[in-house]
């Protein structure tokens, strides 16, 4: 069957699964809206929570990422994957104790204090907004390379699927169809994870096939190794970030995913504290299994594409026998080629092909067939001894999704990719959608400004707000603003400064108070955020960075500031009232959790 | 609650034990051995990767399974000791 048809029948099919699944599970209360019933297995809600959380970035770009960068892409992985230990160990069954349905409801009731939930919220719909802009576009992208639309249609068709089983099923809907999209994602990502393995080091599994010794009696890091450095590139196991950046932009990460409104409302779904831990483990296997396969994809698609294009005997491939993929790519502008040297050889090494990076495509094609560009590098010279200038330009984010057509998997296997990648986007998306549409709707419709509307009516808002977060979004997916990799350090800055140190206070100290808590907040908020915008907008340079930590780090510097100013406001002003001192003994205790209830 | 005041604190010290020791663990593995002193393991060949980037890209991983499981198994007998289980 030919590779379109596949594509559409895969993704066809699982859109189909999902609708089936949210008409199965409509949600008729708002209990069922927002927590799902507050019935779900913890197996079933760890790969819910999975779903949720790995998203097109974990799914298309982050092997991408750590091909490119080598070790320095560590700091994701530990990052990513770290934060479950944070969340179960620190967040998750106490939260679940405490038995409410939002982030900002924990927030409000444990500070007593309109206020501080106000400001929650806000960071609750800032972080999730963000994050959630992304994932449209990921799917805009998958669509538009293997269904053939623009991408505005494949967000548009998004939007339609998303409002669906969000609006209709909320949680209980959400949570279902992500287990299905769980093991539509894990399937499409590890088939072609073994397909290559075995493909490259005749090892089943990447984890092992990472450390195997290839034919030229080298192991594949040290291959890895050896191309780069040739190429001008740093070695593949070397880091180039500072130890001090590494460290603070890990903690930055880990507390930022322990600290995601998104994931934190999955721990609310279970039956038990008992339960919260449990689907905790049960998440992070899942994540896990994903996650370790990654440094192998990325290190075997690293030689695949070095070896493909630059052919064996490293001078390069003309562009006329560049395989169909390289073209493909091309074609959906993120990958571009300019011929320096006028050899018509593709020749990949480091530096800048193209002035500023990226390849800026104009009408009209080259004496080859390849896309003009109005940017092509005008003093290209080969760097670090390598034994060309570089003329490509490859996007990192096709790695996952080219890595099979590179190393030419069947078709169904791509059209696998494409169902998974989209199953990854669109999961995330929902549970970000309900998150913000939770939070107007409760946090601040039934909570602060109107506590007197009926369940009903509730429900009822929480539906229009999904309708216009999803229109949102999707706004965003089809006019991306520029600054989207950007923004997403500030929604792990922000989850980082302020949602994680507040409940984590919340719980360990009794003495906290609302005083402390709101300034503490508010401190962490200011200082990321000024810092962020301050490098990140304003063009502030890297030899400015305080302490050498990088913008994306620095969330770490104001969860440490929220700490130290909470601690020493709440000691300069009264203990919380007794009732709050009783609520943050209670929740320490398991027992008696019951269903997640309002009020 | 039917729990004593000083049953409750035991408990919660007790609480706080497990997870400090395990968030130990969960810092030596991955910021010890991942980023702190991730060149000097990197010397160490270890089933053909430098150790050092084993732990940053891998090790470390398992090694948060392993430690979320152990505290689920660790708090399930707490629980059951203190006679606060579900």
């Amino acid at each position: 069957m030919s590779l379109d048809l596949l594509t559409y029948l895969f993704i066809g099919g699982s859109f189909a699964l999902y609708i089936g699944i949210a008409i199965w599970a409509r949600a008729g209360s708002t209990k069922e809206f927002y927590v799902a019933g507050g019935g779900v297995h913890p197996v079933a809600n760890g790969m819910a929570t999975a779903a949720d959380w790995m998203s097109a970035a974990s799914f298309i770009s982050l092997a991408g990422i750590v091909s490119f960068v080598g070790r320095d892409g560590s700091a994701y992985l530990m990052g990513w994957t770290g934060g479950y230990v944070l969340l179960a160990m620190l967040l998750a069954p106490y939260l679940r104790k405490f038995g409410k349905f939002t982030v900002p409801d924990f927030v409000g009731d444990r500070y007593y204090s309109n206020t501080a939930r106000t400001i929650a919220v806000v960071c609750t719909i800032v972080i999730s907004f963000t994050y959630v802009a992304g994932q449209m576009r990921g799917v805009g992208i998958v669509f538009s390379r293997y269904l053939h639309v623009d991408i505005n249609t494949g967000v548009v068709i998004g939007m339609a699927i998303v409002f669906f089983y969000a609006v209709l099923g909320g949680m209980k809907g959400i949570t279902y169809t992500q287990v299905a999209q769980y093991c539509v994602l894990i399937l499409a990502f590890t088939v072609p994870a073994f397909f290559l393995s075995a493909q490259v080091t005749g090892h089943f599994l990447p984890q092992t096939g990472l450390g195997a010794t290839l034919g030229n009696g080298q192991s594949v890091l040290a291959t890895l190794d050896q191309l780069s450095t040739d190429l001008g590139f740093k070695a593949y196991t070397e880091g180039s970030k500072s130890t001090v950046d590494m460290f603070f932009f890990t903690i930055a990460l880990m507390a930022g995913t322990a600290g995601l409104p998104h994931v934190i409302v999955r721990f609310f779904t279970v039956p038990r504290v008992k339960d919260a831990r449990t689907s905790a483990g049960w998440a992070l296997i899942f994540i896990a299994i994903l996650y370790t396969s990654i440094p192998g994809v990325a290190g075997f698609g690293r030689v695949n594409l070095i070896q493909t294009v630059n052919g064996a005997d490293n001078t390069g491939t003309a562009y006329e026998s560049m395989p169909s993929w390289f073209k493909n790519w091309e074609n959906s502008g993120l990958i571009g080629w300019v011929d320096h040297n006028g050899d018509g050889k593709v020749q990949y090494a480091a530096g800048n092909a193209f002035e500023g990076g990226k390849p800026n495509f104009i009408e009209g094609t080259g004496e080859h067939g390849e896309r003009m560009v109005s940017n092509p590098n005008t003093a290209p010279v080969a760097v670090n001894g390598a034994p060309f200038a570089n003329e490509v330009y490859v996007d990192r984010d096709i790695m996952v999704l080219a890595n099979p057509e590179i190393a030419n998997l069947p078709n169904w296997v791509i059209a696998l990719v494409a169902a998974g990648a989209v199953a990854a986007a669109l999961s995330t998306a929902a549970g970000l959608l309900l998150v913000i549409s939770t939070s107007i709707s409760h946090d601040l419709m039934k909570k602060t400004i109107n506590p007197n509307i009926t369940d009903k009516q509730e429900l009822m808002y929480a539906r229009l707000a999904a309708v216009v977060a999803i229109c949102v979004a999707g706004y965003f997916g089809i006019n991306p603003p520029g600054f989207v990799a950007q923004v997403v350090a500030l929604a792990f800055g922000l989850a980082c400064a302020s949602v994680f140190p507040v409940i984590v206070m919340g719980i360990f100290s009794k003495r906290m108070n609302t005083q402390g808590a709101i300034t503490g907040m508010v401190v962490g908020l200011v200082v990321t955020m000024a810092y962020i915008i301050y490098f990140k907008f304003m063009g502030g340079s890297a030899d400015q960075w305080i302490f050498g930590i990088s913008p994306e780090g620095f969330g770490t510097v104001g969860m440490l500031l929220n700490f130290a100013t909470a601690y020493t406001v709440a000691a300069m002003t009264p203990e919380p009232p007794e009732d709050i001192q009783h609520i943050v003994e209670d929740i320490r205790i398991p027992r008696g959790a019951g269903t997640a209830h309002a009020h | 609650m039917s729990m004593s005041v000083e049953k409750a604190k035991a408990y919660w010290s007790e609480n706080l034990r497990i997870i400090s020791t395990y968030l130990v663990i969960w810092f030596i593995v991955s910021y010890g051995f991942g980023i702190l002193f991730v060149e000097q393991l990197n010397a160490i060949q270890f089933f053909g990767f430098p150790l050092g980037f084993w732990f940053a890209q891998q090790g470390s991983i398992f090694v948060f399974v392993v430690l979320i499981w152990a505290y689920v198994f660790s708090m399930n007998k707490l629980d059951e000791k203190y006679d606060v289980h579900e």
